[in-house]
């Protein structure tokens, strides 16, 4: 029982980090009906650039500000150069697309950086909190990651929902034409959104790099976890995607618990078959409907 | 998903004959003769670098026939090579059978593996799919790593193989590296000439309906499912038979032959040649094989860092995927077929 306590504590810290990237993926996904498998490396490359910051005896919060920039930054330069050319072509040329700036960026990460992972370091303690005498597997900084999270969800709705540039981005996804005859810039839109969701890919992957740590290629299982989060939670809906990352979080750590850690990537694969053969879009997704 | 226009099935013109399984045999015999040719021209490095060669296009013409026929992406077919080569290495183990027994056992195994991902593939579409398929080249081969099968799996190390020498009847000191690009070279021509056949069969035209519109397929009479998880099983068939291969080749079965980038680079091979081209899986296997000893090359000779050189197939990998889907989408194929169309006509 006390196993099981600090397993779910464990779960719910991490899988507020693959509710973050679940986040991301679906932020693009219903902008542009892409699934951005180059996720996992921009936040690689904006989590090295932190760490830079770091190492050069920067602070951590200057470092946090510096990857969630340079996140929206690239996030935005990636839209116009490389997608605006395979929107609304088939989906096989934007998965190929976004893999090939996966594996490109993973090079040129390589190449700079080199291959050696580093370490990062947690914003607070990572020693677990006491309570009544006995000391759990949560700590402060698995508190702050839960809290982050948690916050950028409630800021990123409330900017959808009550903000004027939320509606424009929401109506660019809806209905192109019609917004574009409003006066919507809805290539802007979508270079917005792009924007945003690497800026909270670029946080997520700061949060996550202590447990990590930080290489070319640490993140392809964290792009995994990401991507679960968000195909379990349906693709298209942003609660969804927060439900998915907390429950794939759960069950990650109870398999890496009970059945030891080297499996935890088959265990995203098992949760992932699984969930789509019973829904095959997704927990909150709506099965879309084929026109002949 | 139209990426590649497939010329309607070939009319006999010229001095073709007119049964296509005799012209895939006389292609198969002259392929035969020009590995031979090749094979005995080359150092015993370059004789392995053939035989890596071969069993990458086997792999990556199983994955053309897949993404490029019916129209279902796999970043996955690296866990198929795993499991390819595992079955292989445990085989050749604990059997006393022949090499080609062993393969064929392993293709079959890993086709039936290919059954069961197919089966809950054939339900999701683009984006799921990769996704899917890409948890699988993740997840799989972290099953050598459990520590439930250490001992059956061998864990990180892997599990090595014995290599069997080649026949005494070629003379004492032929080279062993040669006789692998030989193995490999004829199970190559052995698997294009199967695909070739299954694709200008009838199940061929129906996967390339489905590919070009799922709801005419089915309104037209193709079972989709069934055709869609057949195309998932042939693939993972190539991909069991590259994989055994890689492990008799390399003596080695281990995790870490099987990682995202070899998947990646098998998705390369087979954009690079020209989704849905047999021919361009060849080209394609040849270039993402050899890039990484001309990197090398190419690095040392300028002086640069190991970090630097040892990172640049996967930059070039990163381009030619988005050069050729937005400006090229038929590939290198689609480049020799134009070249030769425009040298028939000036000659005429």
């Amino acid at each position: 029982m006390v196993q099981f306590t600090d397993l779910t504590l464990a779960g719910l810290a991490a899988g507020a980090v693959y509710a973050a990237i679940g986040l991301a993926l679906v932020l693009i996904w219903r902008a542009t009906r892409i699934v951005n498998f180059a996720q996992g490396g921009m936040l690689m490359i904006t989590t090295f650039l932190a760490y830079t910051v770091v190492s050069d005896g920067g602070s951590y919060w200057l470092a946090l500000a510096v990857a969630v920039v340079s996140g929206l930054v690239l996030g935005a330069v990636v839209e116009r150069l490389v997608i605006r050319p395979v929107e609304n072509k088939p989906p096989l040329n934007a998965v190929i697309v976004t893999f090939g700036l996966l594996v490109l960026l993973q090079g040129v990460a390589g190449m700079v950086f080199g291959g050696t992972p580093k370490s990062y370091p947690p914003a607070f303690g990572i020693r677990g909190f006491v309570v009544a005498g006995r000391r759990l597997l949560f700590t402060p900084n698995d508190l702050w990651v839960v809290l982050v999270v948690l916050a950028v969800m409630v800021g990123l709705a409330a900017v959808f929902r009550w903000t004027p540039l939320g509606l424009k981005m929401r109506s660019a996804a809806f209905a192109p034409e019609v917004a574009r005859l409003l006066g919507v810039r809805v290539g802007r839109m979508f270079t917005v959104g792009w924007a945003l969701a690497a800026a909270v890919g670029a946080l997520a992957g700061v949060l996550i790099a202590p447990d990590t740590f930080v290489s070319p290629n640490a993140f392809d299982a964290t792009l995994v976890f990401g991507f679960t989060a968000a195909v379990v939670g349906g693709l298209d809906s942003p609660p969804g995607a927060v439900v998915g990352g907390l429950s794939l979080g759960l069950v990650l750590s109870y398999v890496s618990g009970y059945l030891g850690s080297d499996v935890v990537g088959l265990g995203a694969l098992v949760v992932l078959v699984i969930v789509l053969m019973v829904r095959p879009n997704g927990l909150f997704g709506r099965a879309a409907g084929r026109r002949v | 998903m139209t990426l590649t226009e497939t010329p309607p099935a070939r009319r006999t013109r010229g001095p073709w004959p007119a049964s296509t399984l005799v012209r895939h045999l006389l292609w198969s015999a002259v392929g035969l003769v020009v590995l031979y040719l090749v094979s005995i021209s080359l150092n015993q490095f370059q004789d392995l670098q053939l035989a890596q060669i071969c069993y990458t296009a086997i792999a990556a013409a199983g994955l053309t026939v897949l993404s490029g026929l019916s129209g279902q992406i796999s970043l996955g077919n690296g866990a198929f090579m795993a499991v390819g080569a595992y079955s292989t290495a445990l085989f050749l183990a604990h059997q006393q059978w022949p090499l080609a027994v062993v393969l064929v056992l392993s293709a079959a195994i890993t086709a039936v593996v290919g059954l069961v991902v197919g089966a809950a593939a054939a339900r999701l579409r683009g984006p799921y799919l990769a996704g899917a398929t890409l948890a699988l080249a993740l997840g799989l081969p972290t099953l050598a790593n459990y520590h439930g099968l250490r001992d059956q799996l061998g864990g990180a190390n892997g599990l090595t193989v014995a290599p069997n020498p080649p026949p005494l009847a070629l003379g004492i000191d032929f080279p062993l590296e040669r006789w692998q690009a030989w193995i490999c070279g004829l199970c190559l021509v052995i698997t294009l000439f199967l695909l070739s056949n299954l694709v200008s069969s009838r199940i061929g035209r129906d996967m390339r309906l489905l590919r070009e519109d799922e709801d005419s397929a089915a309104l037209s009479g193709v079972r989709v499912a069934r055709t869609q998880v057949l195309a998932f099983s042939v693939s993972a068939a190539c991909a069991g038979l590259g994989g055994g291969l890689l492990a008799w080749v390399n003596s080695l079965a281990a995790p870490g032959a099987f990682p995202l980038t070899l998947s990646l680079s098998l998705l390369t091979a087979a954009v690079l040649g020209g989704l849905g081209s047999l021919a361009g899986a060849v080209y394609g296997a040849v270039i993402v094989t050899l890039l990484p000893a001309w990197s090398t090359d190419l690095a040392q000779s300028a002086h640069l860092s190991q970090s630097i050189y040892a990172n640049i197939p996967l930059v070039v990998y990163g381009i030619v995927l988005f050069v050729v889907i937005v400006a090229f989408p038929g590939g290198l194929q689609a480049g020799f077929v134009r070249l030769w169309r425009a040298l028939r006509n000036t000659t005429r």
